[in-house]
């Protein structure tokens, strides 16, 4: 029933040249923010802290880190909460 | 309808795109880009709805106007039928939207209901994502599934998953959970439902890293989509993923196989969705 018959692994391309300046501009932009807050006194947000705890992944070797960045960012809870107060969210779990 | 397309242009799927909030600038521009069909599910307005009468007059919109607005461009227009999570908080509304759904149902263009699922993984989006989940086995219908933002996303995903194993009649081919992310695309698969990436310009997902799950899974039972809706998104952010599977060395072949092929397998289990001219 799933037509993927079609789906072959792609040929081999130069990833680096790809993806590298693109990749570089992202990591200057993420060195330059947490610079930005730290000069305005706000890197004890918690969203600031859960960045700085995901940024950790960067180092890992292997190839689960934005797999591990997610996990990090995620409420690890299993029930659900007794009501929703809100309806957004925020990029990070808060816990109370 | 002609579509005018040339025929180097690839033809497209988009399976899952708000247009109720779109220009018709965007049907043309996603016509241009060789999209022949958009799928349309229920969703949250940006408000909350004040009645049950507003949601049937968004069904009206949804299943009755909105093809025919997408027909001038030469697109088909499907439906997906539910009161969204954001709204599902109030039990007694979501139950009078529930109730018309029935209804609605007989609709030609309609696939399914969806997108239901959980926004906050609170006790009362779970009762009514299971309500929504048993009138599709009670109708016999595909399922497309919503899973919550952000921090949200794991938990919420692991709900609808042990949810759904409640159901002795729900055939995991016959589901969809959308809005995957790296964390959460091996729990969908696995358990052998399908799964939908979205291409969200800061929330969700990029084309790159789409590519790379794409490529991980072989591909394999995973439709791309925009989502686009009143938010910020972008109509044309499958075919953009399209231009960059290129450069990442994908074959025109394997590239029809996840902007066509498989939104197709997957809907094609409705016998409402039949493309014309047919494929
Ligand atoms: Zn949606």
């Amino acid at each position: 029933m799933s037509e993927t018959s079609a789906y072959a692994a792609p040929a081999p391309v130069n990833l680096v040249e790809l993806g590298f300046m693109d990749a570089r501009s992202k990591l200057l932009d993420v060195a330059a923010f947490l610079d930005r807050v730290d000069r305005a006194g706000q890197q004890g947000d918690y969203r600031v802290k859960a960045l700085r705890e995901a940024m950790k992944h960067l180092s890992d070797t292997g190839t689960t880190r934005v797999k591990e960045m997610l996990l990090t960012f995620s409420d690890p809870t299993e029930e659900p909460i007794p009501a929703a107060e809100i309806q957004g969210a925020f990029g990070a779990w808060k816990q109370d | 309808m002609e579509t005018g397309l040339k025929e180097d242009v690839m033809r497209y799927i988009e399976p899952h795109g708000h247009m109720v909030s779109r220009t018709t600038d965007d049907y043309e521009k996603m016509a241009l880009a060789g999209c022949t069909a958009i799928c349309e599910p229920a969703f949250w307005a940006g408000y909350d709805r004040g009645s049950a009468q507003g949601f049937r007059d968004y069904f009206r919109q949804i299943t009755e106007y909105e093809p025919k607005r997408a027909a001038k461009f030469g697109i088909q227009h499907f439906t997906w039928l539910c009161i969204n999570p954001k709204e599902a908080e109030d039990m007694g509304l979501a139950r009078d939207v529930m109730a018309l759904i029935p209804e609605f149902l007989q609709k030609p263009s309609v696939l399914g209901i969806g997108e239901i699922g959980l926004n906050k993984n609170s006790r009362n989006e779970l009762r009514i994502f299971e309500e929504h989940v048993q009138i599709a086995q009670d109708h016999e219908q595909l399922i497309l599934i919503h899973t919550p933002h952000l921090e949200d996303k794991l938990k919420g995903t692991r709900l609808i998953i042990d949810a759904l194993k409640g159901f002795a009649g729900i055939d995991p081919a016959r589901v969809i959970i959308d809005h995957v992310e790296e964390h959460t695309v091996d729990l969908v698969l696995d358990a052998g439902f399908w799964a939908g990436i979205t291409l969200y310009p800061e929330s969700k997902c990029t084309p790159h890293r789409a590519i790379d799950m794409l490529e991980q899974r072989r591909a394999e039972r995973i439709w791309m989509n925009s989502a686009c809706d009143w938010g910020v998104s972008d109509p044309l952010a499958v075919p953009k993923t399209m231009l960059a599977m290129r450069k990442r060395g994908w074959s025109e072949a394997a590239i029809q196989s996840v902007v066509w092929d498989n939104p197709r397998a997957f809907m094609g289990q409705s016998p409402r969705f039949q493309l014309t001219p047919p494929a």
